[in-house]
């Protein structure tokens, strides 16, 4: 098993960051793993991009030529970047922000309406975690058991009080 | 053990703490940012002492007065901040106080970009010092050997009483990876210095004598004496600190030579050149001086052509062919200036240059 | 036999390189003296500067480094984050700490670091040969100034401590000048309480002395002195700047 994983969106959405959970579930399911982040001077509202290389194998490279999942969280990204995704990969689109389809109709996309589920949970900034578990919905990359650990690490202590609300919205898709 | 995803710049100062540092001097620069935020919560913690420098001038020399004192001394910048700190370097090698310094280097000239490079190839293994210096530089290509580098470079600064520069680049320091930690090692507490390193300036009740670290040597005959002895030290150096590791050499047509960032897409290449049914290898040196010329002694009968594949106009080529030493044709890719080619592209034009030499 | 006199322990027993007339063997004596009648000398750390005092660790009879030019405040950074519970001082001359040190000196001051600065200020490079120095007064002749310093090719001398009395972690700021017996031994008595601010860990101290360099200034030691005291007294106040409350 190999996949290739592109996370694109704007900075401030937590793409990065689900980008990394997902890095770190693979890690703690003994898989090898290459996190890398796209950089620059913008700190807010500048793109943000990573990619993610899940393997059974050591990763020769962390940058990677073409994608199996492209996960658009914004309209330019999935303008930007839906070239790059293989014949027969995955598009996940955040439709909440993207009124397009993907324009390759060798994929398959996905359409979830990320920050609109998670306004309607109550807090709008958890559509990342609706975007998560809708990537295991359709990857199984790791196992959505060992995000739930994650997610209860991440929100201890002091932000304990954004835990169910993130774990609710984790569960959104998977528990369809 | 268990292991961690972790980022390049985080695990760089980890391993820096795990190995017992006593101080960090840093200023900030990217991509090599989260080293001094790294270090400014976390050394703390363990006992050390976080300062951060009004330049990367006063970065190295507190570096200086802190290692001449006896401390395990850690400091990181990136290409130009790396140019500021010539000059410290070069006299902290001229008065043989051991010190690790990190280069998470970038695009370049001049204030260039913040993308990955590795145009700080020459500035690294020749460096701007004046006089005749030697510094051992390593290069890591993935976070584990970020750590295991960082752990063991203290050792060797201090064996060799030498700076030790590790060259990364802007993907190494940026990019996770799970590491496994190495134990933590203790702070050698103040009163033990002057019996691990007799030679720290501690005070004169801690030691016999009066110690004096110093560089100046006015008269030509000594200065020439002292000079022979670092390059004492070097001989040494350039025995036991030749690191690489290569693949595919006894049967492949093309040898890439890549460091750092460049051999993880030159080790992807290959997978497609494979593919393509062209069999290629790869040296890749992990220490850049002393330049691991041995490895080329492992190259095969089948060979037809070396590329140096680098973030340069071509730097390491220099000494890839001094290695080589005309046995095979040596060729270059490259991209420079933050540009970072895929694994496609190397592929490609590995082809090229094999199909130029018919 | 009664002894009515002997040289400090804290000067080694050899002859200085220093010219005739220099200040610098009185302000190398002074120091020692004080750290000796401390019991300090076995635990303190030095950094000497680039200039003519770069050889004071031939003459200080404790631990010491040299240092990079200008950056001695940032060297004696590195060795307090080592020694917290030292002594460490810098002994730096015009063109190290007011030229090419000068981002050093002021940053020492603004962390508020714990350790002492000697600042000697003879108005003019002297290793190098009498080339004007920040410090250099205006119509003072210097090697690259032969017709003597003019404000609008190198502005108005640098006055360095009314600068860092503007700092606040510079805590205890004070100019002596070393001219008479009586001005020396006032100038001993400055070093003292130098020592004991930074023994107490208050802050920055800085002590500038005000000195002379007979050979670069083409001068008798004689006279050097008479235009310390007329000349540079006259631009450089000399006084305390900032003494911390107690002392």
């Amino acid at each position: 098993m190999k996949m290739k994983m592109f996370f694109a969106g704007s900075g401030g959405q937590g793409t990065l960051a689900i980008g990394q959970m997902i890095a770190k579930a693979a890690m703690e399911e003994g898989k090898e793993v290459t996190w890398l982040p796209s950089y620059g001077p913008e700190m807010r509202g500048g793109t943000a991009n990573c990619t993610v290389v899940v393997s059974d194998k050591p990763i020769s490279c962390p940058l990677i030529n073409e994608a199996d999942v492209l996960v658009a969280m914004n309209l330019p990204s999935l303008v930007k970047f839906e070239p790059m995704v293989v014949p027969d990969g995955l598009i996940m689109i955040n439709s909440s922000l993207v009124s397009i389809d993907t324009s390759r109709s060798d994929v398959k996309s996905v359409k979830v309406a990320a920050n609109d589920i998670a306004a309607e949970l109550g807090n709008e900034k958890a559509a990342n975690m609706i975007m998560l578990g809708a990537i295991l919905n359709e990857t199984h990359v790791v196992e959505p058991d060992t995000i739930r650990k994650e997610i209860e690490h991440m929100f201890s202590g002091r932000k304990e009080k954004f835990l169910a609300m993130n774990m609710q919205a984790f569960e959104h898709y998977l528990s369809k | 053990m268990s292991k961690v995803l972790m980022k390049g710049n985080e695990a760089f100062g980890e391993a820096a703490i795990r190995a017992g540092c006593k101080c960090y001097f840093g200023y900030p620069i990217t991509p090599q940012n989260e080293v001094p935020e790294y270090m400014s919560h976390e050394l703390p913690k363990a006992g050390g002492a976080f300062v951060q420098a009004e330049s990367e001038l006063a970065a190295v020399n507190m570096a200086y007065g802190a290692a001449a004192a006896g401390g395990r001394v850690f400091i990181s910048t990136s290409s130009p901040g790396l140019a500021l700190m010539q000059e410290g370097l070069g006299f902290i090698c001229s008065t043989e106080v051991p010190i690790v310094a990190l280069n998470v280097s970038r695009g370049g000239p001049g204030v260039g970009g913040i993308q990955p490079g590795q145009a700080d190839y020459f500035q690294a293994t020749r460096g701007g010092y004046n006089g005749d210096v030697k510094i051992p530089v390593f290069a890591p290509s993935g976070i584990q050997e970020c750590v295991d580098m960082i752990y063991e470079s203290f050792d060797i600064a201090e064996k060799y009483r030498n700076p030790v520069l590790i060259l990364a680049d802007g993907m190494i320091g940026q990019m996770m990876e799970p590491v496994e930690l190495p134990p933590q090692k203790e702070i050698t507490p103040v009163d033990k210095i002057s019996e691990k390193k007799p030679w720290a300036i501690t005070g004169t009740d801690n030691h016999e004598g009066r110690n004096v670290v110093f560089s100046l040597r006015l008269v030509p005959d000594v200065l020439e004496s002292h000079v022979e002895h670092m390059f004492e030290k070097y001989a040494e150096a350039e025995k036991e600190l030749v690191r690489y590791s290569s693949m595919n050499l006894e049967d492949a047509e093309i040898v890439f030579v890549a460091f750092g960032t460049m051999s993880r897409l030159c080790a992807e290449a290959i997978e497609i050149l494979e593919e393509r049914g062209i069999k290629a290898g790869l040296i890749r040196p992990i220490s850049l001086w002393p330049f691991p010329d041995k490895a080329f002694d492992e190259i095969g009968p089948k060979t037809k052509v070396v590329i140096s594949t680098e973030l340069s106009m071509g730097q390491m080529i220099q000494d890839v062919k001094a290695a080589v030493n005309g046995r095979f044709p040596v060729r270059l890719i490259h991209r420079t200036g933050g540009v970072v080619p895929s694994s496609l592209e190397i592929a490609d034009r590995a082809i090229k240059h094999l199909e130029g030499l018919k | 036999m009664k002894t009515i006199f002997e040289p400090t322990k804290g000067m080694l027993p050899v002859d200085t390189s220093y010219c005739p007339g220099c200040s610098h063997g009185i302000a190398h004596r002074l120091i020692m003296e004080v750290l000796e009648e401390r019991g300090d000398l076995g635990r303190t750390i030095g950094v000497v500067p680039i200039g003519c005092s770069i050889n004071a660790h031939n003459f200080m009879n404790i631990d010491m480094c040299e240092s990079t030019h200008g950056r001695a405040p940032a060297i004696a950074t590195g060795i307090r984050r080592v020694h917290p519970d030292k002594v460490v001082f810098t002994y730096q001359g015009d063109g190290d700490l007011a030229s090419i040190g000068a981002g050093e000196i002021v940053h020492a001051a603004h962390r508020g670091e714990k350790f002492t600065t000697f600042f000697i200020n003879n108005a003019i490079y002297g290793m190098t040969g009498g080339q004007m120095a920040p410090t250099t007064l205006i119509g003072q002749r210097a090697t690259t100034a032969v017709d003597g310093r003019t404000v609008e090719q190198a502005g108005l001398p640098l006055r360095v401590c009314e600068m860092l009395a503007t700092i606040p972690g510079a805590v205890f700021v004070e100019r002596v000048i070393l001219n008479t017996p009586a001005n020396v031994r006032k100038a001993k008595k400055v070093i003292e309480k130098a020592f004991d601010i930074q023994e107490a860990r208050l802050g920055f101290t800085f002590i500038e002395f005000l000195s002379a360099c007979p050979t670069n200034w083409g001068m008798s030691p004689e006279d050097a002195l008479k235009w310390v005291a007329s000349d540079m007294a006259e631009y450089y106040p000399v006084q305390n700047f900032r003494t911390p409350e107690g002392f």
